[in-house]
């Protein structure tokens, strides 16, 4: 319970400019899954509905695309925050990809996921998580994988005369099939193993708002990260990493927020399971 | 014939004549001391002796009270037909009397010589006035004159054609005793006849062979129009007509074509019936001879058939304004060419009448036309539902269809069919056919808004499509609706399309194909007919050609453009945008729009700057045929397994994980129920959620 007067000391998990990129993507996102699939499920009434209230599939498709230009600026924004990352806090690309926040996965990414399905099996203790678990590193790449394949073959389709003059026209049918079926997986998958994995999880259930706010307790991140949280302690980094919390009318506001992307989510899911087993064609 | 006999007669006569003549010369020779004779003047003359007193020009007696002259111009009987006769050669009864005969003179018998027209004469009207003793008959010589007569061929006899009206006007004239005093049913018959186009051939133009009176009415032998034996008796009308006329059938309308309009004289019109007799004009005739007859009765509001109480009423206003009074042929119907079985002898000339009025005897094209049509063959059937042409057309007020009053102008038609074919009325229960709610469906259609909303008189309505009188079910290989005929119907207004439409390869000419091939209704409905720029028809369309081509429609909806389609928009390409509407060919035709030479531009028309191959995209491809499209089955394959896959993976990892996530909830939860164990433990998450 907070005391009146005192604002308690929370740890740093992501920046700023982390937190609006993932608010971005994160409406940007929605957009793209919300008019793409009106098109990939047009023989449901729900798409037909769904495609009205957007303005009709020529503002549909100009939201789309709307929605993909942020999506590439997150995309790019992000890579643009690595490189300064880079120069700032580890000098060279080699410290910045092979250090001990690196999101690549390491060997020790590997152990920790057998850990993690021997603990799952209840034949091993939790494993001590780092600060980024292989998890969360999988669905950092599926990202990457995402923009490179749907982005790709969706500007194929956006400018197809210009695309046909160099790619045959068969192409087009070609990528329409990779479009829509990797876009299908990505909602998938984020609407339903990352809401889990990041926010659903029964321990932090109803929801975890960290990537909104930034901070997170210190005692979670004790139990979460462990190995992390003994690295700044050992050395002595922790305290910079401290900020305080936000006050309750924003975590308010965070989680309205929250909520409805959420509800938006798993509304497509929803809709998503009945379209491919109720009213498939 | 009769002619001749008479010719020879009067040959015989001319030879007796002769003979007597040298027989009496020789005679008087002998007799030449005989006193009394000695004395006569002229012996070479006929007929001297009688002239000797006739020949005063004073002479004279008194009859009745009345001096009649009794002088006999000799020079004129000289060169009379008769003259060769002398006077006992008719004055029989002076022969051989002592002169001065005694009086009085047996009146002329002109039959001994000319028997046939004596016994015509008889029994002619005016012969049986003569035996009933009526004054005013007349006699041989009231038209033929007495001692002056000539040759019918001279112009200056008597009764040479132009002076017959003249002789036959001293009585029939208006004014004479006999046009007042006797039951003579015609008026203004000498003027009538002086303005007619008989009669002013022969009076103005001279025209010596010119119809007179007695071309008609026969020289002697003249009856009443009610005499069956008469010259003008109905039956016989055409006959006397037909004498100076007799080339009419040939060139006359065609309700008079010979052996009806003879035989069944009673039943059609007569010549008289449409060509007063009398006024017969070089105009069409203005007033029916029986109307103002009929109108006696028929005029009475009150007036009702005593079998079933039906008005009888004729509203001669409304008559008076229908097109068979008012049309642009000016050409004025009678009541009795219509209700044709009148018989104007009769008191009540109407009690003859039998039958419905039958319109085909004048209109007889169309009637040909209805009687073969299902309104036709029903009425055949006697069906009580049947609609006989005045259902349509009405009966005395008939207009004509140019007439925006009437029923059958082009906009009040729907209502006109209406009244039966509309849901729920007597023709539309009997129908057993797919077409349902007509009559809203055409109303709503382009053509039923061209023409109820737009006032369109040229647009399709009923009749345009269905024909006025040749309506016949679809089925039927005549039908104007026909399969078959659709193209050429649809084709009388829409010529540009059905040209285009007989070389696609929907027409049976083209494609050759035994199937049935789609006409114009089977894409745009028979009363539904919509705009094609409207979304409905823009969207029914996939449908509709989908009708036949299901497999190439349902690929069709696996693509972008039948992907928006569904959704709704009309935008994107529908069947037609890319293989044309009317002109679509086989894609192997190089007439086709989406012929290897044509395929771009069709594309480019949406896609600006469409390459030959932007055009290899496939607008009917599917990923579930391994066949024909191997890449996008196997690409959709491939997804598909690394979708499942992650899937698989992703949700194993979630659902192993959940039981250790409770378990951390519980031990959470635990911690947070002992706050002195755990004093430090945050809480601001949960004063989050508070």
């Amino acid at each position: 319970m907070p005391k009146a007067g005192v604002t308690e000391r929370q740890f740093v998990r992501f920046t700023r400019l982390q937190r609006i990129l993932h608010i971005c993507m994160i409406v940007s996102f929605m957009s793209l899954a919300l008019t793409g699939l009106t098109l990939k499920f047009s023989y449901t009434k729900w798409a037909s509905v769904l495609s009205h209230l957007l303005g009709g599939f020529e503002s549909a498709g100009y939201i789309h695309r709307s929605a993909a230009v942020v999506m590439f600026g997150v995309f790019t924004t992000h890579l643009v925050d690595l490189y300064r990352l880079k120069k700032r806090e580890h000098g060279s690309w080699r410290a910045l990809l092979l250090g001990s926040s690196t999101m690549l996965p390491t060997r020790r990414d590997l152990t920790e996921f057998v850990g993690t399905l021997k603990w799952f099996v209840g034949r091993g203790e939790r494993p001590a998580y780092g600060r980024w678990t292989y998890w969360e590193k999988f669905d950092y790449f599926a990202v990457f994988w995402g923009i490179a394949v749907i982005g790709s073959t969706g500007l194929t389709l956006w400018f197809p005369v210009f695309f046909t003059r160099f790619l045959p026209g068969w192409f087009l049918n070609v990528a329409t099939i990779i479009h829509s079926d990797e876009a299908l997986l990505a909602t998938g998958f984020i609407f339903t193993v990352h809401f889990f994995n990041t926010h659903l999880r029964p321990e932090k259930f109803p929801m975890d708002i960290t990537v909104f706010t930034g901070r997170m307790p210190l005692e979670e991140l004790k139990r979460d990260k462990p190995r992390e949280y003994e690295a700044l302690v050992a050395s002595g980094k922790l305290e910079e990493k401290m900020e305080e919390a936000y006050p309750p009318i924003v975590i308010r506001a965070i989680r309205a927020f929250a909520w409805v992307a959420l509800a938006v989510g798993f509304s497509i899911v929803l809709w998503i399971i009945y379209a491919m087993l109720f009213a498939y064609r | 014939m009769p002619e001749t006999k008479i010719v020879r007669r009067k040959w015989c006569a001319g030879l007796g004549i002769i003979v007597a003549t040298l027989l009496a010369t020789i005679f008087s020779l002998l007799f030449s001391a005989y006193p009394g004779r000695a004395a006569r003047p002229e012996t070479d003359q006929p007929g001297a002796e009688c002239l000797a007193c006739h020949g005063d020009k004073d002479m004279s007696t008194t009859r009745a009270g009345k001096t009649v002259s009794l002088h006999v111009d000799g020079k004129k009987f000289a060169s009379s037909v008769h003259g060769s006769l002398g006077c006992t050669g008719c004055h029989a009864d002076l022969e051989g009397k002592e002169l001065p005969h005694g009086t009085p003179v047996a009146p002329v018998n002109c039959g001994t010589c000319h028997p046939t027209e004596q016994e015509q004469h008889a029994r002619s009207l005016h012969g049986r006035a003569i035996a009933h003793g009526d004054p005013l008959a007349p006699r041989c010589v009231n038209c033929h004159g007495n001692h002056d007569i000539l040759p019918v061929k001279d112009p200056r006899s008597a009764v040479a054609a132009l002076k017959v009206p003249f002789v036959c006007g001293q009585c029939h004239r208006e004014g004479t005793p006999v046009q007042r005093n006797r039951p003579i049913p015609q008026s203004n018959i000498l003027e009538n006849y002086s303005e007619s186009i008989h009669g002013e051939a022969l009076l103005k133009k001279g025209l010596s062979v010119a119809p007179t009176c007695a071309t008609c009415h026969t020289p002697h032998l003249i009856l009443p129009h009610t005499d069956p034996a008469s010259s003008i008796a109905r039956r016989n009308i055409a006959a006397t007509c037909t004498k100076c006329h007799s080339q009419i059938e040939a060139v006359h309308r065609k309700i008079i074509r010979g052996e009806l309009w003879e035989k069944e004289a009673n039943v059609l019109p007569a010549c008289v019936d449409c060509h007063q007799p009398h006024k017969i004009r070089n105009v069409f005739y203005t007033q029916g001879m029986a109307d103002a007859d009929c109108m006696h009765c028929h005029a009475d509001q009150k007036l009702r058939r005593a079998r079933d109480g039906q008005s009888l009423y004729v509203d001669v206003g409304e008559l008076s304004h229908s097109n068979h009074q008012t049309n642009s042929r000016n050409q004025k119907v009678a009541c009795s060419q219509c209700h044709s079985e009148v018989n104007a002898s009769r008191v009540r000339p109407c009690e003859t009448i039998t039958h419905e009025v039958d319109c085909s005897s004048c209109h007889d094209e169309i009637g040909k036309q209805y009687q073969s049509s299902t309104h036709g063959q029903l009425v055949s059937k006697n069906d009580p539902n049947a609609p006989s042409c005045k259902e349509c057309h009405g009966t005395h007020g008939v207009l004509g269809r140019q007439d925006p009053q009437s029923p059958t102008f082009a906009t009040n038609v729907p209502r006109l069919c209406a009244r039966c074919h509309r849901e729920g009325q007597k023709a539309a229960v009997r129908y057993t056919g797919r077409q349902h709610e007509i009559i809203a469906n055409y109303t709503e259609s382009i053509h039923g808004k061209g023409l109820l909303k737009g006032g369109l008189t040229v647009t399709a309505n009923c009749t345009s499509c269905h024909t006025a009188h040749h309506v016949l079910p679809r089925s039927d290989p005549e039908s104007s609706v026909n399969a078959a005929n659709v193209p050429t119907t649809c084709g009388r207004c829409h010529h540009g399309i059905e040209e285009q439409f007989e070389n696609s390869i929907h027409a049976k000419r083209v494609s050759g194909s035994a199937k049935e091939l789609p006409v114009c209704n089977d894409c745009h409905t028979a009363h539904a007919i919509r705009r094609t720029d409207e979304d409905r028809f823009r969207l029914d369309i996939m449908d509709t050609c989908g009708r036949c081509h299901a497999e190439i429609a349902k690929t069709y909806f696996d693509t972008y453009h039948g992907k928006v389609s569904r959704l709704g928009y009309t935008k994107t390409a529908k069947c037609y945008d890319c293989h044309g509407a009317h002109d679509v060919l086989a894609v192997t035709d190089p007439r086709s729009h989406l012929s290897r030479a044509n395929v771009a531009a069709t594309c480019q028309k949406c896609h600006a700057g469409a390459t030959r191959r932007f055009a290899g995209y496939l607008t009917h491809a599917t990923h579930h045929d391994p066949r024909k499209y191997p890449l996008l089955f196997y690409t959709f394959w491939g997804m598909t397994t690394l979708l499942l896959g992650t899937f698989v993976v992703g949700g194993i990892h979630t659902l192993l994980w959940l039981p250790r996530a409770f378990q951390m909830r519980r031990e959470l939860r635990a911690a947070e129920a002992e706050p002195l164990a755990a004093p430090e433990t945050p809480a601001s998450k949960e004063s989050a959620d508070a």
